[in-house]
């Protein structure tokens, strides 16, 4: 308990930065940052400027200390301000409406590309040097490989060429009405294949060699010799005596990798023009949009922070050699 | 010289392919620039052609030359690496190390401070830092990329590097050296730097991969100097020049494929780095051809019991019994495997 406490009292400390770097970041930069983000905006009208003004600190708003109390009283109402590049519409509904295909896509591609990583890496850490484990560096390069690089070779093979599969947006906004009707549902599944496809190819090799590294040490550990010379057959020793023990540091992977759902796979999202978190927050970047910016960056931040609290919570409850160290420290 | 050969033989061959395929994109990042058979900028009437053998990697929408910016690409995008990697691992042995030697308050600080920049997400942070500084006038060159990618990309080194400090300092030779009235400051120099030579290094090679594969990511989405040629702007201007569309395959693969490439050669020799200090990790069949037993990947080398040296004589003595149950365990567990293969 009092470990748990300690961690949550660590990502409180850790929120607290990334909220305090959010609001000190555009006044450290040179220049007028409400110059450099009203000139992008001409048809934006006086309160907009004010508005602007209280939120990246110039003009005449009293101290520093007083801005950044303002500043933390808006954070903890989750008052983000209106969107300069959709203006009037509040930052909120808009990264509201990105959060659902994000989570949809970059959700489900992770469960996916988790578990046949996982699978592959117990077999080739099974097999050190076998067929599978020789592949290898083959899976480094697909790992290498930056995302962006990948869809662009899918687009241009399944979409451009073939025609198979669409290439831009989350749904054929003409032809279907959004609703739980099945052509609509099979249209956005249609648009999430090749993205999730690029995500699960590029992130699959990562899974795999962490498992792998970890199954080789514990297929030398005495236990699994000991499960071995009893006779249990393959299949029990591997699963459910190797891999379960080598499954813990995978799990850790993975809840982190939960938490950067919400961050999408950025730069995916634009290749795809897929309308997620990442898309809005490069576009919000393109276009010097501070308020959607910021909010943006903090939401990442603070799913990414509850992933590892939760992870932390998880691993307590699994692993019983972090209980007694517990207990004895 | 000769220690150079050893350590070459040493390598395994997946990290011998990473160091080759890394000295052939350091030739082109040398030689490249000065080599361009045409000013990458400069736009011709010639669009969008193929490759031929004027323009071996064809041209760009606008009748640019394509092989000349990847020359040039190379070399920016391995220079802003290089220095991301120098910078930050710089700063990861300073902070890691003081906060190993300092402890205290200060290692509680410093430990802080590290962990929390770990699990704050970097990329949108860079996008955020980054979507400040572009189209102001400190957005220009590669210096503003180099900088906040150095910030942000030194405390997962930190945090290796301090591990690894706080036991070096607990040997015995280090207290030995300060009983003789060394100075803090050489002693970390000449005894703990030195000895952690080998994590440093993965931590460069590490922090290298981690700018290529940022630094290209942001210049695509075109957060960076869309008038410096780096891999990452080349593709910027694909997407942007509609080369998908138009089937313009020679503008876009190039790059793309060179980082592609780039990365692996970094990842294959990190792994390479990796199972030369941690033989654990080599596989059956290199340690089958290192000796003439048949060993183990996962023996407990004597590299351990050296280790554990600094406990005493009879630390050592333990240790050493110890290695040869587990390693007869070991050998066993490798016949029965043996036998399940041939089953």
């Amino acid at each position: 308990m009092q470990f748990i406490l300690r961690r949550l009292a660590f990502y409180l400390v850790a929120a607290w930065v990334a909220i305090t770097l959010n609001f000190f970041i555009p006044r450290a930069m040179p220049g007028s940052a409400v110059d450099a983000v009203l000139a992008k905006f001409p048809q934006l009208l006086p309160p907009a400027r004010k508005a602007l003004e209280a939120t990246l600190g110039t003009g005449n708003q009293g101290s520093v200390w007083s801005q950044y109390l303002t500043y933390l009283n808006h954070v903890f109402h989750l008052d983000f301000g209106a969107s300069l590049s959709n203006y009037p519409t509040p930052v909120t509904t808009i990264v509201a409406n990105g959060l659902y295909w994000t989570i949809g896509l970059v959700g489900v591609a992770t469960v996916i590309a988790f578990v046949v990583g996982t699978g592959l890496g117990i077999l080739a850490g099974w097999r050190a040097g076998g067929r599978l484990d020789r592949s290898l560096p083959g899976m480094m390069f697909l790992q290498a490989t930056p995302y962006f690089f990948l869809a662009l070779l899918l687009i241009q093979v399944f979409g451009i060429t073939l025609h198979v599969f669409p290439v831009a947006g989350a749904y054929d906004g003409i032809n279907y009405t959004p609703g739980w009707t099945w052509p609509y549902i099979a249209n956005v599944a249609d648009h999430a294949f090749l993205p999730a496809l690029t995500i699960v190819v590029t992130s699959v090799a990562g899974w795999m060699l962490q498992m792998r590294n970890v199954m080789v040490t514990t297929v030398g550990e005495d236990y699994v010799v000991a499960a071995q010379a009893k006779g249990l057959s393959d299949r029990r020793v591997v699963f459910t005596y190797a891999a379960r023990n080598a499954l813990l540091p995978q799990l850790q992977g993975f809840g982190l990798a939960i938490g950067f759902v919400i961050s999408g796979a950025l730069v995916m999202e634009i290749v795809f023009s897929y309308p997620g978190i990442g898309y809005l927050l490069l576009n919000a970047a393109a276009s010097k949009d501070t308020p959607l910016m910021q909010a943006i960056f903090l939401l990442i931040t603070v799913a990414v922070l509850a992933a590892n609290l939760l992870v932390d919570i998880v691993i307590v409850f699994i692993d019983p050699r972090v209980r007694t160290r517990e207990a004895n420290g | 010289m000769k220690a150079l050969a050893r350590l070459w033989r040493r390598l395994p061959g997946t990290a011998k392919a990473g160091v080759i395929m890394l000295g052939v994109f350091l030739l082109i990042a040398i030689i490249g620039p000065e080599v361009t058979p045409y000013n990458p900028s400069v736009t011709t009437p010639l669009q969008a052609a193929g490759p031929s053998g004027a323009h071996l990697f064809g041209t760009t929408q606008t009748g640019q030359d394509v092989l000349s910016q990847f020359l040039i690409g190379v070399r920016l995008t391995l220079e802003l690496a290089f220095w991301v990697g120098l910078i930050a691992t710089a700063l990861a042995v300073i902070v890691g190390v003081t906060a190993a030697y300092a402890g205290g308050i200060v290692d509680e600080f410093l430990s802080l401070l590290t962990n929390v920049f770990l699990v704050i997400p970097a990329l949108p942070l860079l996008i955020v830092l980054l979507g400040f500084l572009n189209g102001t006038s400190a957005g220009q060159g590669q210096l503003p990329v180099i900088f906040v990618l150095s910030i942000l990309g030194w405390p997962w080194g930190a945090r290796v590097i301090r591990a690894q400090a706080l036991s070096i300092r607990s040997r015995d030779f280090i207290a030995a050296t300060r009983e003789t009235g060394e100075r803090s400051w050489r002693i970390i120099g000449w005894d703990v730097v030195p000895n952690m030579i080998s994590l440093i290094a993965a931590s460069f090679v590490n922090t290298v991969l981690y700018a290529v594969g940022a630094s290209v990511a942001l210049a695509f989405i075109g957060l960076t100097d869309p008038n410096q040629w780096s891999l990452g702007t080349m593709l910027y201007w694909a997407q942007l020049g509609n080369a998908l569309q138009i089937g313009a395959w020679w503008w876009y693969v190039p790059p793309g494929l060179a980082v592609a490439l780039l990365g692996t050669a970094l990842v294959l020799l990190n792994t390479g780095i990796d199972e030369l200090s941690n033989p654990r990790l080599r596989d059956a069949r290199s340690a089958t051809k290192i000796s003439n037993r048949r060993v183990w990947p996962t023996d407990p080398t004597p590299v351990l019991g050296a280790l554990n040296g600094h406990r005493g004589l009879s630390g050592l003595a333990r240790s050493f019994s110890r290695k040869s149950l587990i390693d007869e365990a070991a050998v066993s567990a490798g016949n029965a495997e043996e036998a399940g293969e041939l089953r």
